[in-house]
């Protein structure tokens, strides 16, 4: 319950943050917390230096950015669940967000902090996916602008380098064509998903012409469900599709369920996942 | 050791902590306030829910440092001039706790809910007070009292 | 009771005790901040069975803020005696010896190897890291069943066996009886580690005072217990030890034991003449703290083909851990009358073997052996319906006990009930028929979430407990309380009771009860309790035993107050007592209502001393000790609904109903309280609990992110309705109530969910119905 003793700095802008970390692979920063405190507590995580990046207050936003919105990293996921615009273009994003931990993960806990732990058990990472989204990292050399399919790289690993920052995370535009769901499976309402399934259906004059499928703790990291894609694009049903959900996945055993009954769970929430995208 | 200056219960309080002080911890044993409970290690059971900027964080997942600057509310700035809060009235005539010790952050859920507008139908009452854990009450009277603090009832 | 006027028993009062909690005020243990203080953390072995090589303390020693640090063998000359077991349930019963620190083995993971002592929690922290503890891992035994086996690793290797007893109970022709049986019905049940996960972890600090005398806080149940316990570990007497049990924050049993953290910071308090202060840790708290349940039980139903049971027998194996705790032996066989449950069965016989694993100790949970019982009986129950096509609630109906006081096979009296009129008001509340037809047309359309209902006719015996049975099941001590009722010389009232709570509200029912009887306002009541100094004879709270003994001893000596008093005021005012009526708080003489004296200004006149009857001694105090003549026989009867969605296994509460029969009531919101915190507890078990080891003996739930106590959100409003069949036993006619929910509903749940899945032939789902054992069942019934 007490953690490791750690040097603890403040940084009063993006770059001051970088010099801060100044390369150190001990150092970690500190957004909302809500992802890094737990494990300190149990002396899991002990990094030597925290960077406080939570007042960063010009990294808190909603923006729209033309074909995008651009949402700041250090919004908070409740910010981001009560934006309008995110409501209005791009509700994937918001509604997840309201599904994050409790309502007290919600008032501290951060998009940023959440994307950049790279939790494969984390709801917004394949959200992430299935939306194609992208995500603005800074380093020293200036900024880089990451498509989600490249930026989770192993579990708890990110495309973020020890000396960058996470400042921006991009999400396309939602059309009337496109329909959204997002499945979560969990015993308890605070627990982190079981499985999840992020899926986009794009319409085309009624019929379904394609889908995107994000899956949450469905291996080290979330996951794009490829097989399930092809196989709508090819004309199945989302049915057909929805048992391919699975393939290629080499999902966690745990207390939680069992590899086999992963699979078996992602194929059922993803049938739903995509009929509700296709109503909506 | 790191200068925090923070506002708890209206009093302006200005103290040297160390930067791996949880705030629960700042306020438990610096500023004497016990009556947060630390009820586990992981962030789950909600006990020492209090309120920052009037929305409910738990103090065992904030730094002391992370505070400075801010407005803290704790169970024991909740009443005014001597009257319950409402929701802590509510949580008397319902009986809505038993033991106690997971009471503080649960009335403090409660407030942050309701002030927020957020404590509507018995299942969103419900599913927002996901992140607090009572093991007494079987959470059937707490429901009951947060609806009738929020006017529905 | 005839004579008592009831004011305040049977009445909502608000709780007396809400308004320090509601401000923050709770006197818990983690509040108390003595100057001087110690902080200690324990280091405990990663490892479930190893032996220790060697302890190396050099590092903690010399790190920041260290006083001392020591391992099991420096503290050996400390202890006169082992953490002691109560109830050594045999007489050839295997009792390892305890000791507060591990020496040469550990037997479990976090068994206490070492302690840290620093000038703060976090620095005891950083230390409590650096000491090195050289462990030779061993094999070990996990599970209770294989642990049996031959050539299973031994948990102790000088027992040369990890069957720690074996118990039996049969009643006379047993075989005979059940050999004209139509049909057998057997099924083996395997009930998982619960974990208690009281919110208020466990906590302790010891002080020495100038004199050696010990003052010591605790989260306890059981200050009285612990005082004499420490007394035997320490070889002090007991009356140089103060133990007090201030707020504490939940128990369901986890806190009715005698720790190793409690004699370790009196043994340490003693030695570095400091006050020494441990609080536990969430995590910590999953493996030092006691587990309930983790047994195996084969239970066989003989009946006729038309549905009369013959005859009920059970093999139960339970798991004790890897030393016994106070009660750890004892706890199954608190259900060991109780296999029968509401039921007229005739033949009865239970074996019960205790085994040890490398594990934590198991002890009492709530509902402590009884929800092991009744979970079995009543799943048995619908398999035998199932088997002779009988409807569930028919077949309940047929074998209830309907007279009473009735004498079971099992040997004891059940003094009242009326489990009829139980289960009638239950399915007056539920709709029966309503719930029925939503189930069959849900199956008729093929809907992915079917219903289930499932039933959970229960009886219990709580109020531990006659002395004298305690005394023939070899229970070390008596099952008694005492309460003292104190007037001050202006008329309000200290009652002083034997038993403490920690949630259940005795402040305000213990007022209500001395309010009534001495007819003064219940405001003029303050109840005193938990500390040993002030509360001198008690046997603490557990079992469901406050109010059935606990209260009438309060009652008992709010009778003999009332009767000095009656002695007294009829010399002043110069009648026989015989001609002085009691009524609302006042004696006054029979034909002559103006001629009378309140009780309290009697008080006052006992205490002024002036005008007494010939040796009478002055004050107005008296005490009361009770010792129940029976138990105390609750019942009734739940239902629950559950919704399962066959696609993913998920099964959800949507409704219970629970109809009980706790005699008389004293205060229904403090009632109806229990029965709801009661029941999630049993729900929690059927759905979400489970404390898993993996076959290395690592606690695999060893936190509350993989530990499921469910939420809110979890759960809905619970239905509750009451008859009441008073207890012909003690004078209040009330019994007891805080483990009724939880021996009740887990079976009906688990039934529940089976009846939602039978169409499917599902015919059991282990506890907890997880998501992956329901699709696993459905999918073994599809084969």
């Amino acid at each position: 319950m007490i953690p490791a003793r750690f040097d603890y700095e403040i940084a009063e802008s993006p770059e001051h943050a970088l010099e801060l970390l100044g390369g150190n692979g001990d150092a970690k920063l500190l957004a909302g917390g809500h992802s890094l405190l737990p494990a300190m507590k149990l002396r899991i995580a002990r990094p030597s230096l925290l960077v406080d990046i939570g007042r960063l207050d010009a990294l808190s936003y909603v923006r729209d950015a033309g074909t995008q919105l651009a949402i700041g990293a250090l919004t908070r996921h409740k910010d981001v669940r009560d934006d309008p615009l995110l409501q209005e273009h791009c509700p994937l994003v918001s509604t997840t967000a309201g599904r994050i931990g409790d309502p007290q993960v919600r008032h501290r806990g951060t998009i940023g902090g959440s994307v950049a732990h790279g939790d494969p058990a984390s709801d917004l990472p394949a959200v992430l996916l299935a939306l194609g989204a992208e995500l603005v990292v800074v380093g020293k050399g200036g900024e880089r602008v990451v498509p989600a399919a490249e930026f989770f790289t192993g579990v708890f690993e990110t495309a973020v380098g020890p000396a960058e920052l996470l400042t921006e995370v991009r999400v396309p535009k939602l059309g009337a064509s496109t329909g959204w769901s997002y499945v979560k499976f969990h015993r308890r309402a605070q627990d982190w998903a079981t499985v999840g399934v992020a899926a986009l259906v794009h319409r085309d004059n009624g019929a379904v012409a394609g889908a995107s499928i994000g899956l949450t703790n469905m291996g080290g990291t979330p996951l794009l469900a490829r097989a399930a894609e092809d196989a709508i694009s090819g004309g199945a049903t989302l049915a057909e599709a929805a048992a391919r959900i699975a393939d290629g996945a080499e999902p966690p055993s745990d207390q939680a369920a069992s590899a086999d009954f992963r699979r078996h769970l992602a194929q059922v929430l993803g049938r739903r996942a995509l009929e509700e995208a296709l109503s909506r | 050791m790191r200068s925090v200056a923070t506002t708890v219960n209206g009093t302006r309080h200005e103290l040297e902590v160390e930067p791996r002080e949880l705030l629960v911890y700042v306020l438990r044993e610096r500023l004497g306030l016990t009556g947060t409970n630390v009820g586990c290690d992981t962030s789950s059971c909600g006990s020492c829910t209090v309120l920052v900027g009037g929305e409910a964080v738990k103090s065992c997942t904030m730094l002391g440092v992370q505070a400075d600057g801010m407005e803290i509310t704790t169970i024991e700035g909740l009443a005014a001039n001597g009257e319950l809060h409402p929701v802590q009235q509510a949580f008397h005539d319902h009986h809505a706790l038993q033991c106690g010790y997971c009471t503080p952050g649960m009335v403090l859920a409660a407030v942050s809910l309701i002030d927020a507008g957020e404590a509507g139908s018995e299942e969103e009452i419900r599913t927002a007070l996901e992140g607090n854990l009572c093991r007494c009450t079987g959470y059937h009277n707490i429901v009951k009292a947060v609806s009738a603090a929020a006017g529905r009832a | 009771m005839a004579t008592m006027e009831t004011r305040y028993i049977g009445t909502a009062v608000p709780r007396k005790e809400d308004a320090a909690f509601l401000a923050g005020r709770g006197t818990y243990v983690d509040n108390l901040r003595l100057e001087g203080a110690l902080a200690m953390a324990v280091v405990r072995s990663p490892y479930a069975h190893a032996r220790i090589r060697g302890v190396d303390l050099d590092a903690a020693r010399a790190a920041e803020g260290v006083v001392a640090a020591f391992a099991g063998a420096d503290l050996a000359e400390d202890w006169q005696n082992g953490l002691p077991c109560a109830w050594p349930v045999t007489e050839d019963i295997k009792m390892p010896p305890h000791f507060p620190l591990a020496v040469d083995e550990a037997r479990y993971q976090g068994d206490g190897v070492a302690v840290v002592l620093a000038e703060s929690r976090a620095l005891a922290r950083d230390a409590a890291e650096l000491v090195e503890v050289d462990y030779e891992p061993l094999p070990v035994a996990v599970e209770v069943e294989a642990s049996l086996e031959q050539g299973a690793p031994l948990v102790h290797d000088d027992l040369g066996t990890n069957e720690c007893y074996v118990w039996k109970l049969e009643s006379d022709g047993f075989a005979d009886g059940v050999a004209g049986a139509d049909v057998t019905v057997t099924r083996r049940y395997v009930q998982p580690r619960l974990i208690p996960n009281a919110i208020e972890p466990r906590g302790v600090v010891a002080q020495v005072g100038p004199a050696g005398d010990l003052t010591v806080w605790s989260a306890t149940q059981v200050p009285h217990i612990l005082r004499f316990a420490l007394s035997l570990v320490l070889g002090l007497p007991e009356a140089r030890i103060r133990v007090i049990a201030p707020d504490v924050g939940g128990g369901f049993g986890s806190k009715l034991d005698v720790y190793a953290e409690e004699a370790l910071a009196v043994a340490l308090a003693r030695r570095l003449g400091r006050p020494v202060k441990w609080v536990e840790e969430r995590s910590e708290n999953y493996l030092a703290t006691i587990h309930g349940r983790d047994v195996v039980t084969d239970l066989t139903f003989s009946a006729t083909k038309d549905g009369k049971i013959l005859g009920v027998h059970a093999d139960v194996k339970a798991a004790m851990g890897a030393y016994l705790q106070l009660v750890t032996p004892g706890i199954p066989l608190l259900g060991a009358w109780l296999y029968a449950g509401p039921y007229d069965i005739p033949n009865y016989s239970v074996t019960f073997t205790g085994v040890f694993t490398n594990t934590t100790p198991t002890d009492a949970y709530r509902g402590a052996g009884r929800p092991e019982a009744t979970y079995v009986l009543e799943r048995t129950m619908d398999a035998l319906a199932a088997e002779l096509g009988i409807d569930p609630v028919e077949l309940r109906r047929q074998n209830f006990i309907g007279e009473f006081p009735s004498t079971i096979a099992s040997g004891l009296t059940i003094d009242a009930g009326d489990y009829h009129a139980s289960l009638d008001k239950l399915l007056e509340q539920l709709d029966l028929d309503g719930v029925r037809a939503e189930q069959k047309s849900r199956r008729d359309s093929g809907d992915a979430k079917q219903l289930g209902v499932g039933f959970s006719t229960y009886n219990e015996m709580c109020g531990l407990a006659p002395s004298r049975i305690l005394g023939a099941i070899r229970y070390a001590v008596g099952g008694w309380d005492s309460a003292t009722i104190r007037f001050q010389p202006l008329g309000s009232v200290q009652a002083i009771i034997g038993t403490s709570p920690h949630g259940q509200g005795h402040v305000t029912t213990f007022s209500q009860i001395a309010a009534d009887a001495l007819g003064v306002d219940v405001d003029d009541v303050e109840i005193l309790h938990g500390d040993t100094a002030v509360s001198q004879l008690g046997m603490d709270t557990y079992g469901s035993r406050s109010l059935p003994v606990g209260g009438i001893a309060l009652w008992h000596a709010s009778q003999k107050v009332v009767e000095k008093a009656r002695q007294l005021v009829a010399h002043q005012l110069e009648v026989a007592p015989d001609d002085l009526e009691f009524s609302g708080g006042a004696f006054s003489v029979k034909g002559s209502p103006d001629r009378s004296m309140t009780i309290q200004a009697a008080a006052f006149q006992a205490h002024a001393a002036h005008n007494l009857p010939d040796g009478m001694e002055p004050g107005l105090e008296e005490t009361a000790t009770y010792d129940p003549p029976n138990f105390s026989w609750p019942g009734g009867a739940h239902a629950a609904v559950v919704e399962v969605d066959t696609e993913t296994g998920d099964a959800r509460l949507v409704r219970y109903v629970a109809v009980d029969d706790v005699g008389a009531v004293v205060n229904p919101l403090i009632v109806d309280g229990q029965v709801h915190g009661g029941i999630t507890q049993g729900i929690a078990a059927a759905l979400y609990e489970e404390g898993a080891y993996d076959e290395d003996g690592n606690l695999l739930t060893a936190n509350q992110v993989t530990y499921l106590v469910p939420s809110a959100a979890e759960l809905p409003s619970f239905e509750l309705e009451r008859t009441e069949s008073r207890s012909p036993t003690n004078p209040l006619g009330v019994k007891g109530v805080g483990e009724t929910g939880t021996i009740a509903a887990a079976p009906a749940v688990i039934n529940a969910v089976v009846d939602a899945l039978s169409h499917l032939g599902v015919t059991d789902v282990q506890m907890p119905a997880t998501p992956e054992r329901v699709w696993r069942a459905i999918q073994e019934a599809k084969q």
